[in-house]
């Protein structure tokens, strides 16, 4: 009997997970139990992984080789300080969310509660043994467990047709990616047939094959990722399943392909190639922009989130590109600030943007209602909820104090030393990168605008929002869960590079705690200070003075003299909630300035209509352009395929009679 | 011939290629085999001279498993099969049924075709195999290629059937040849395989009968998804 490890601890809490699961589909009748008890649970699990992650950062790595499986072919896991980072990433925001769910689930709401119980912590055990394994085999079967535990969960309301479809186009992609990961790893293992992944360190780094399998892996992951071009699946999953699910997914589960991409590409690969780096920055940089366009244009609260997702997964990957790229020239100190960054914004990503999610929970179990259109005004009735969606909103549009602004700074910060690289080209075009992450940054922040603005303030644009309800307890707690840590990565900057330091040093060979330790723990200057600093408690603490002292000298000296009247009524003598600034028009501009991204199709009334009707669709021209093509060519072949399939069985034993034929002669031959 | 080259194969060697060769001869016979009844005769005598080829192989080369396998041949596809097929077609009410074959000869002639490739690609097997029995490896063979033509040829679902069961036939024969019999577990599968195969076939008959009005399964094209 060994002695029972770190990896232990986390394995037993993976498995603890599962075994929840388990309980909920046994005790399926039980709602009290299930929702009260074992939710509340796998939220205490994701508290205990974080924890044991957290030690798990700085310690050696740790190795483990379960029995399980085939036969001859064991689950090899390992726990080393990238798991660990990723470890806690899904333990303290699965904390958060499972919190929520626990409030969250209902019966009669699509699948059954007990069922969903078992796929929800199905999905976060197989994300636990995602990050875990240390071999080919369990890594596949745990993706794998990963995509179909939480199709399921996407299709929890299956009666819907477009949430079949929805989840339909989400298995495609991912199976397809997938098998883009299996590749990678069949080439890194080689002739050899040694599928761990410490067979694959080996791999050697002469030739093209390195190459093909990164860019195997990039495929892959990419496909989960939802990076450009193949992120069509992600607009249309996230809406569909509900809020705490999408909140894992995309909080969490986008994060296993970042993972992934980084395992592979500096802990199984050694030797980086710059133009990889490249190519990860700009299909990072197209991701981006897409998806800040376009969810400035959606009028669907949850569609505008995971598009917002695809700019911040474009973000992450811009980080990791950059970090590839200094990799490759051997500066490892730059290297590791744009390995922070990225990461620092995986943290921060996985944090607002689950809140964000739960918070449009929260508004559509209050409302029944995901259309901008139909929604407003809700700051009187749920002021739990604005006020937490408030900070998530503040966070992803990146503004100081919170935590998105922390890495978005960070990032653009390693873009400004990028004029040292000995790459003629870089050299000349990073800063055009660095010009359009502002760009991203600003449009994010538009986006915000429009999400909390339409959502939470002005009018109730329907009646039936009057009878809106606030969250219930334990979704409060979960929010204020995810809210705090949102507040917390904003403000202790330093602490949570300290902690990224040996995941740097794993990857890259290098770390920043220096930085941030040298200044004391209220002031980052990840360089040198006399370059850049950034001090978060200065920053909150001038907020906290400043706000009241402009509203207090507002108020004086304009409170008096304000006087209300009967306004004049600029021509609107009837003024009804109808007359707000909508999703649509607020978008109108950034529609209109940037209208090549858009396939848009326009229904406008006449004049004489009697029952006007207007509508206007945005749609993604990659359908268009990529997928219906690809379809078309499919259903071409197959049809040409199906010419087999003549209903006769003589015909069809015609064909094993003439295959044994063939092969008979071929053997003799 | 000269006599000395007809020494030299033993009697029992003798016996048994006659036994290949009726095979062989029968295996044309069913496939040029329209009605239904005969058919079923024919399976029987192929039954038969199969229990009396393993018998002499099993008695020569004193291997004991290929006297079961012997006895098992002779239950099964000597009388049980057979006995079973006969109440079939007097339920299905087939028995005088005569199946419309298209062009006989020409079957025949791709059967020739078929007995051609069959020797030349047993060959090789031939040659490494050690039994006294390796001369009726291609025979075993073309009888196997023979049912398999005759499953495509026939479009009335009991013939068909009996085309498979003659195939079965036809593998048993070609392992006896190459490597006297498969292990005994083997053969208990396989034995147990083809009655279960046939009580569902059986119960098959009649659905398809039901539905369709015929055994002709030709009616089951418009099953295909469109």
């Amino acid at each position: 009997m060994h002695e029972f490890l770190l990896i232990d601890w986390v394995l037993t809490t993976a498995l603890v997970w599962l075994l929840i699961g388990l309980i909920g589909v046994v005790f399926q009748h039980n709602f009290t139990l299930i929702s009260r008890v074992l939710f509340p649970l796998g939220a205490v699990c994701g508290l205990a992984l974080a924890g044991l992650a957290l030690s798990g950062i700085d310690g050696s790595p740790q190795v483990l080789v379960l029995p399980i499986g085939l036969p001859d072919l064991p689950f090899h896991l390992r726990l080393d300080a990238l798991s660990s980072f990723f470890l806690l990433l899904l333990g303290a925001t699965a904390a958060g969310i499972s919190i929520y769910a626990a409030g969250y689930i209902r019966k009669g709401e699509g699948t059954a509660p007990g069922l969903q119980c078992l796929l929800y912590h199905l999905f976060l055990t197989s994300m636990a043994f995602v990050l875990l394994a240390d071999d080919g085999y369990a890594f596949m079967v745990a993706w794998e467990t990963m995509a179909l535990s939480s199709f399921f969960l996407v299709t929890s309301e299956h009666r819907h047709d477009e949430i079949r479809r929805a989840g339909y186009l989400y298995l495609l992609v991912a199976h397809v990616g997938a098998v883009g990961i299996l590749l990678s790893f069949g080439v890194m293992a080689g002739s050899a047939g040694d599928y761990t992944f410490d067979a694959m360190r080996d791999f050697p780094t002469l030739g093209i094959w390195p190459t093909i399998a990164f860019l195997l892996a990039l495929f892959g992951f990419g496909a989960k990722a939802g990076l450009l071009p193949l992120h069509v699946w992600l607009p249309e999953a996230h809406p569909a399943a509900p809020s705490p699910v999408s909140a894992m997914m995309s909080g969490v589960m986008l994060k296993t392909a970042i993972y992934g991409l980084l395992r592979v590409s500096f802990d199984l690969l050694h030797a980086q190639l710059w133009w990889w780096g490249a190519l990860l920055l700009l299909l990072g940089l197209a991701s981006a922009i897409f998806g800040a366009i376009f969810s400035t244009v959606q009028t669907d609260m949850k569609r505008l989130l995971a598009y917002s997702s695809i700019e911040n997964i474009g973000l992450i990957f811009v980080g990791f590109g950059l970090t590839l790229i200094f990799q490759s020239f051997a500066m490892p100190q730059l290297a590791a600030l744009a390995l922070v960054a990225t990461l620092y914004h995986c943290l921060n990503h996985a944090f607002f943007k689950s809140l964000l999610f739960l918070c449009t929970g929260s508004v559509l179990h209050a409302t029944r209602e995901r259309n901008l259109g139909k929604l407003g005004g809700l700051i009187h009735r749920m002021p739990w909820v604005t006020w937490l969606a408030l900070v998530g909103v503040l966070a992803s549009a990146g503004l100081p104090p919170l935590n998105g602004f922390v890495s978005e700074w960070l990032l653009l910060q390693s873009f400004l030393f990028t004029s040292g690289l000995p790459q003629g080209y870089l050299n000349m075009l990073l800063p055009l990168v660095a010009g359009a992450i502002a760009l991203i940054a600003a449009l994010a922040g538009f986006a915000m605008v429009k999400f909390f603005g339409v959502v939470f303030l002005g009018q109730p644009r329907e009646e039936k929002l009057a009878q809106a309800h606030d969250a219930g307890r334990l979704e409060r707690i979960g929010l204020l869960w995810l809210a705090a840590g949102c507040l917390l990565l904003g403000l202790l900057p330093n602490v949570v590079i300290t902690l990224l330091d040996p995941v740097t040093r794993q990857l890259v060979g290098s770390g920043l705690s220096f930085a941030a330790s040298s200044h004391g723990w209220w002031l980052l200057a990840p360089i040198s200070e006399d370059r850049a600093s950034y001090s978060p408690a200065i920053f909150l603490g001038s907020i906290v003075v400043l706000m009241p002292l402009v509203y207090w000298v507002v108020n004086r000296r304009f409170r008096r003299r304000l006087k209300r009247v009967p306004p004049w009524d600029c021509g609107f003598p009837l003024q009804t909630s109808r007359m707000q600034d909508t999703a649509e028009g607020f978008g109108q501009p950034i529609r209109r300035i940037f209208s090549p991204f858009f396939k848009r199709t326009r229904e406008h009334p006449s004049p004489f209509d009697t029952q006007p009707r207007y509508r206007s669709l945005v749609e993604d021209p990659f359908w268009y352009w990529l997928y219906l093509p690809i379809a078309r060519i499919v259903g071409y072949g197959t049809r040409i395929i199906a010419f087999l399939q003549q209903g006769r069985i003589a015909i069809y034993l015609l064909y094993s009679f003439v295959t044994l034929i063939a092969l008979l002669v071929w053997t003799r031959g | 011939m000269s006599p000395s080259l007809i020494h030299a194969i033993p009697l029992s060697g003798q016996v048994i290629n006659l036994c290949a060769a009726i095979m062989l001869l029968l295996g044309f016979a069913m496939l040029s085999q329209r009605r239904v009844l005969t058919l079923i005769n024919l399976f029987m005598l192929q039954g038969l001279v199969l229990f009396v080829s393993t018998l002499i192989v099993a008695l020569t080369t004193d291997q004991s498993h290929l006297l079961w396998s012997a006895g098992l041949t002779l239950i099964l596809k000597v009388f049980a099969l057979p006995y079973i097929l006969h109440r079939l077609i007097r339920r299905l009410s087939v028995k005088w049924d005569i199946e419309t074959l298209l062009n006989i000869p020409t079957i025949m002639l791709i059967g020739i075709a078929l007995v051609v490739i069959a020797f030349n690609v047993a060959q090789p097997i031939s040659q490494l195999s050690g039994t006294i029995t390796r001369a009726t490896i291609g025979i075993a063979l073309a009888c196997v290629l023979l049912a398999f033509l005759m499953m495509i040829t026939r479009s009335k679902a009991v013939p068909q059937v009996i085309a498979f069961l003659a195939m079965e036939n036809a593998l048993f024969f070609a392992a006896t040849s190459a490597t006297y019999g498969m292990p005994m577990v083997v053969e208990l599968g396989i034995a147990l395989d083809v009655m279960v195969g046939m009580v569902i076939l059986g119960v098959f008959f009649f659905q398809i009968r039901e539905q369709f009005d015929s055994l002709d399964i030709r009616h089951m094209e418009r099953m295909k998804d469109e």
